[in-house]
């Protein structure tokens, strides 16, 4: 049988909505039979491939380098799946929009705390430049489903992906909605 | 007491002059969306979730605030209804910092409990994201203006069960906050009693208990219940 | 104080009345330009010219044609004089006994002026707003008398409901429906407010009323009390409006003095007394219950009704609240009668409407015109169309409440149906017209940012729903919204409109809907392509025949 080509992103988040995704544990072996793993933090290729049906996209839009990448993904993916609350919401990564500008931020980070050597990081193509507003990932491209939760429990994830690959449709419901 | 017939979501209901559509409804187990709404206390009509459709009356009506009519043909679900429930919800979470993950009432709050049960999954409108401090001033409570949905039960419980009119509203529009006094910090307040009839009022995680983390606030309802009891029917629940 | 004493005023005050009257504007309008330097100066050039014993100059309330103020009026020459400078008062003295003078003169003829017909502005220019003997001289509080010595109240409530007069604050409601409601009512006390916190942007017809003839709206008020049975009034003036507060505070006194306010007013078995009440600069205390919230000195808010104020209103008493313009046209009705006034206008819209001319227009100020008179009659013949030879775009009714009537129809009537019919309503009379050069999604956003900052934040859909409309019309304008920002709009307007609290919140969104009604085409054309193609919610992908590898 065909399997869906799937990919999962990595923004500006804690890497903790995939840690849940980790906790499918042996159904990722299940899964593994079902989709065709393109694109991920989990897999050794630098860029985001053409034509995805289904794509995870952790984190929020945080930076010039998150923005361009989701620009790119929503163009080369069927199915977009804002997973977990900061893509959804902004969630914890957009807890430092209240101060309207990066600035203050990297002040805060590399100059007020730093023991040694206190500098802003700088260097063009290497460390992209922070947004002076997170956004949710909804707010840049439009986004098919929605998976939210602080991180998403791994049940929930996979009630999302089931659905999808036994083509039930994208949206989850009830308890399965709430943020946090 | 006159008894007034009508039919909630089709279904027969009485109940008895003076009730409201609200009450009316919870009588028969029948469940509208509230959040301004706090039993014991006056209604304001404000929060527009409970509004709900009446048979030749071409206006929503909030069932908090509307009386029951002989033969009144009251629906508290529709297509419509759902649509502006989920919006009026959107635009509280977009209005100030609703962090459901590191608040001290996730799991446990009214906001996100309305969200869930309205299929809100997502804010189309973009996130407002104003700056907002924290009171935590007072000795036992804190005020987290971040959470704060400006319901005002924390306002008429402190005015109406306390009687100690501590707290209120200032400001408009956009800009309206609950304030303790004259607008000064909670622990500087000389009226505040510290009976926390505020803190058990609040529906989200704006007002909590000092010392409570992450999803650690729970509230205690049943203090309330039990001075309007005693107001109401002049009962003292042991 | 009676009948006989009324007329006993009156005749004294024709009878000194000089041959030679100069009148000076002396509204804000034209006071703000300067006009009370004109009229000292004009006192000065009478009294150098050994004049004054002929001529009298007179301040008076506005004269209309605001834009070209300071004017002087000459009876019974029938000159008007415009943009008048202290500097001219000699010449224009000099002018009464056969001179020269510069100044340049209106044109009396120009249909701005024919095309008026006064009721509400009937002494408006006429008469000194703050000398009661003027007001009595221009057959001042007669109508009250009328009322108090022949009419029973119910028979007064007839005149009014037959009279077809209505609501002028915006809604139009029937005005005698309202009269009657409250005085059915069982109470022991009740009130009776004059709504006079106009705030919509453009807006200054109740200003100038307020200006130019106090007592015309105390003499209303009067009438109303006598009719619902009620002792004590409020007058809620917005703080914006000082001149209008002290001619107000000036009227009430001389009304008490003359015994036309007070206990036994003009000897009968009635007693009025009127307060003045003054806004702190809240858009939403012109709700009538946020109004009355806070002349009880509470937080200005809505509440939701019922109960209305004729059941429960002022400190829970049955309270009747009109606006300012809808008094001021109580006591003609009185005197002329219920047959007169409903003689005037169209079927459903009686009598007249003032509005204030403003924005892209070559003759701005102040109109009285029948009910029914078109919007191209107002805007092109009296208004005398855009200025610098730019087309009318449209009009702006009903202030931030209202819609954006476009060009193609302004042969509409202004009535209270057929401007509903538009999308707009009629509102309290600002009219603000709008060129070429105007972009309507701005002007959306003006006024959505007003909304937005007179939302009182009681409930959600109003206090946070504006600020994303706003937020949104900010994005379609600076070029960065896509046809779902727009699809967002439209819903959000929806929900606005069906589920505000009050009225300020319900109709804060009938700008945006009627522009674009109108000039669609104008959100359309900055909006932005959406980047990359959605799915679709629930539409979940087919499996890939040929997975990219």
């Amino acid at each position: 049988m065909d399997r869906l080509t799937f990919a999962t992103v990595w923004l500006g988040g804690c890497s903790g909505c995939h840690m849940s995704f980790l906790d499918l544990d042996e159904w990722l072996v299940d899964l593994a039979d079902m989709v065709e793993v393109v694109y991920s933090p989990i897999v050794d290729r630098k860029e985001y491939p053409e034509n995805v049906a289904v794509c995870l996209i952790e984190g929020a839009v945080a930076n010039e380098d998150n923005l361009e990448q989701v620009k790119l993904i929503r163009a080369r993916t069927r199915l977009l799946v804002s997973f977990g609350d900061c893509a959804v919401t902004g969630n914890v990564t957009a807890m430092r929009n209240p101060l309207r500008t990066a600035e203050p931020v990297l002040q805060r980070a590399y100059l007020d705390t730093a023991n040694l050597r206190p500098r802003i990081p700088q260097a063009r193509g290497i460390v992209p430049p922070l947004l002076d507003q997170v956004l949710p990932v909804h707010e840049v491209v439009p986004v098919d489903s929605f998976l939210p939760g602080c991180p998403p429990p791994a049940d929930r994830i996979r009630t999302l992906l089931q659905d999808v690959i036994a083509g039930k449709g994208s949206l989850l419901s009830g308890e399965n909605i709430r943020f946090g | 007491m006159p008894v007034r017939t009508l039919t909630i979501d089709g279904k027969p209901v009485s109940a008895v002059e003076g009730q409201t559509v609200l009450d009316a409804a919870q009588d028969a187990g029948i469940t509208i969306p509230t959040l301004c709404h706090l039993d014991g206390v006056s209604d304001v009509g404000a929060c527009r979730l409970c509004l709900v459709e009446v048979t030749g009356v071409s206006r929503l009506l909030p069932a908090c605030v509307t009386k029951v009519t002989e033969g009144m043909e009251v629906r508290t679900e529709s297509e419509r209804l759902k649509r502006y429930r989920r919006m009026i919800l959107e635009l509280l979470f977009a209005e100030r910092n609703h962090v459901c993950a590191v608040c001290v009432s996730n799991g446990r709050c009214e906001l996100q409990n309305l969200a869930v049960a309205q299929g809100m999954d997502h804010v189309r409108f973009a996130y407002r994201f104003p700056p907002y401090e924290v009171d935590i001033t007072h000795r036992m409570f804190g005020m987290d203006h971040n959470r704060c949905v400006l319901c005002s039960r924390c306002v008429r419980v402190c005015w109406f069960i306390e009687g100690a009119a501590t707290k209120n509203v200032a400001g408009r529009g956009a800009g309206a906050r609950i304030i303790t006094d004259l607008s000064q910090p909670w622990g500087k307040s000389e009226t505040c009693t510290s009976c926390g009839k505020c803190v058990q009022a609040c529906p989200t995680g704006a007002k909590f208990h000092k010392g409570s983390t992450v999803a650690e606030m729970e509230r205690d309802r049943s203090r309330l219940e039990f001075i309007v009891t005693a107001r109401e029917k002049k009962q003292w629940i042991v | 104080m009676d009948l006989a004493d009324l007329l006993e005023i009156k005749e004294k005050e024709l009878r000194t009345r000089k041959p030679i009257r100069l009148r000076c504007c002396l509204a804000a309008g034209c006071m703000s330009s300067n006009g009370q330097a004109v009229k000292d100066s004009l006192d000065k050039a009478v009294q150098e010219a050994g004049l004054a014993d002929e001529v009298e100059v007179r301040g008076v309330g506005c004269m209309r044609l605001c834009c070209e103020g300071p004017l002087v009026a000459v009876d019974p020459a029938g000159i008007l004089y415009q943009k008048v400078a202290p500097e001219d008062a000699a010449s224009i003295v000099a002018a009464l006994k056969g001179g020269e003078t510069q100044v340049s003169r209106g044109d009396l003829n120009h249909p701005f002026f024919t095309k008026q017909m006064s009721i509400v502005l009937e002494n408006s220019g006429e008469i000194d707003p703050e000398r009661i003997e003027s007001y009595i001289a221009a057959d001042g509080y007669q109508a009250l008398n009328d009322a108090l010595v022949e009419m029973e109240p119910k028979e007064v409530i007839d005149a009014i409901l037959k009279s077809g007069l209505r609501g002028r604050g915006g809604a139009g409601y029937p005005t005698g429906l309202k009269w009657a409601t409250v005085a059915k009512m069982q109470s022991p006390k009740k009130y009776v407010i004059c709504n006079a916190d106009e705030g919509d942007p453009g807006a200054f017809m109740d200003r100038s009323v307020l200006e130019s003839d106090p007592h015309r709206l105390l003499e209303g008020m009067a009438i109303a009390a006598y009719a619902v049975g009620a002792d004590q009034g409020f007058i809620y003036v917005r703080a914006e409006y000082p001149l209008a507060i002290s001619r107000l505070q000036t009227a009430i006194k001389q009304a008490k003095q003359h015994g036309l306010l007070g206990s036994g007013v003009l000897e009968a078995a009635f007693t009025f007394n009127v307060e003045i009440r003054i806004g702190a600069g809240a858009f939403v205390c012109g709700e009538e219950t946020a109004l009355m919230a806070s002349i009880e000195g509470e937080r200005g808010t809505p509440r939701p009704r019922p109960p209305f104020p004729a059941e429960r209103g002022l400190y829970a008493s049955p309270t009747l609240i009109n606006n300012v313009e809808t008094f001021a046209n109580v006591p003609s009705i009185v005197r002329k009668g219920a047959e007169w006034f409903a003689g005037i206008g169209t079927e459903k819209s009686k009598g007249t409407k003032v509005f204030a001319l403003a924005g892209k227009i070559t003759n701005t100020g102040l109109i009285e015109v029948p009910m029914g008179t078109s919007l191209r009659t107002i805007v092109e013949e009296m208004g005398a169309g855009a200025p610098d030879g730019n087309q009318v775009k449209a009009v702006q009714t009903g202030g931030p409440s209202g819609g954006c009537v476009p060009a193609s129809e302004l042969d509409t009537p202004v009535d209270y149906e057929s401007l509903q019919q538009l999308g707009s309503i009629m509102g309290s009379g600002g009219m603000i017209v709008m060129d070429q050069t105007t972009n309507m999604v701005d002007v959306a956003r003006f006024f959505m940012d007003f909304c937005m900052d007179e939302s009182c934040g009681k409930c959600i859909p109003c206090r946070a729903g504006t600020v994303q409309l706003h937020a949104l019309l900010d994005r379609i304008l600076r070029r960065q919204a896509t046809a779902r920002d727009l699809g967002l709009l439209e819903e959000l307007c929806d929900l606005v409109k069906h589920t505000s609290l009050c009225g300020l919140g319900q109709t804060a969104p009938n700008p945006v809907l009627s522009t674009l009604r109108f000039f669609r085409n104008e959100y359309l054309e900055l909006l932005q392509p959406e980047i990359g193609a959605p799915a679709g919610p629930g539409n979940a992908p087919k499996p890939d025949a040929n997975p990219t590898r």
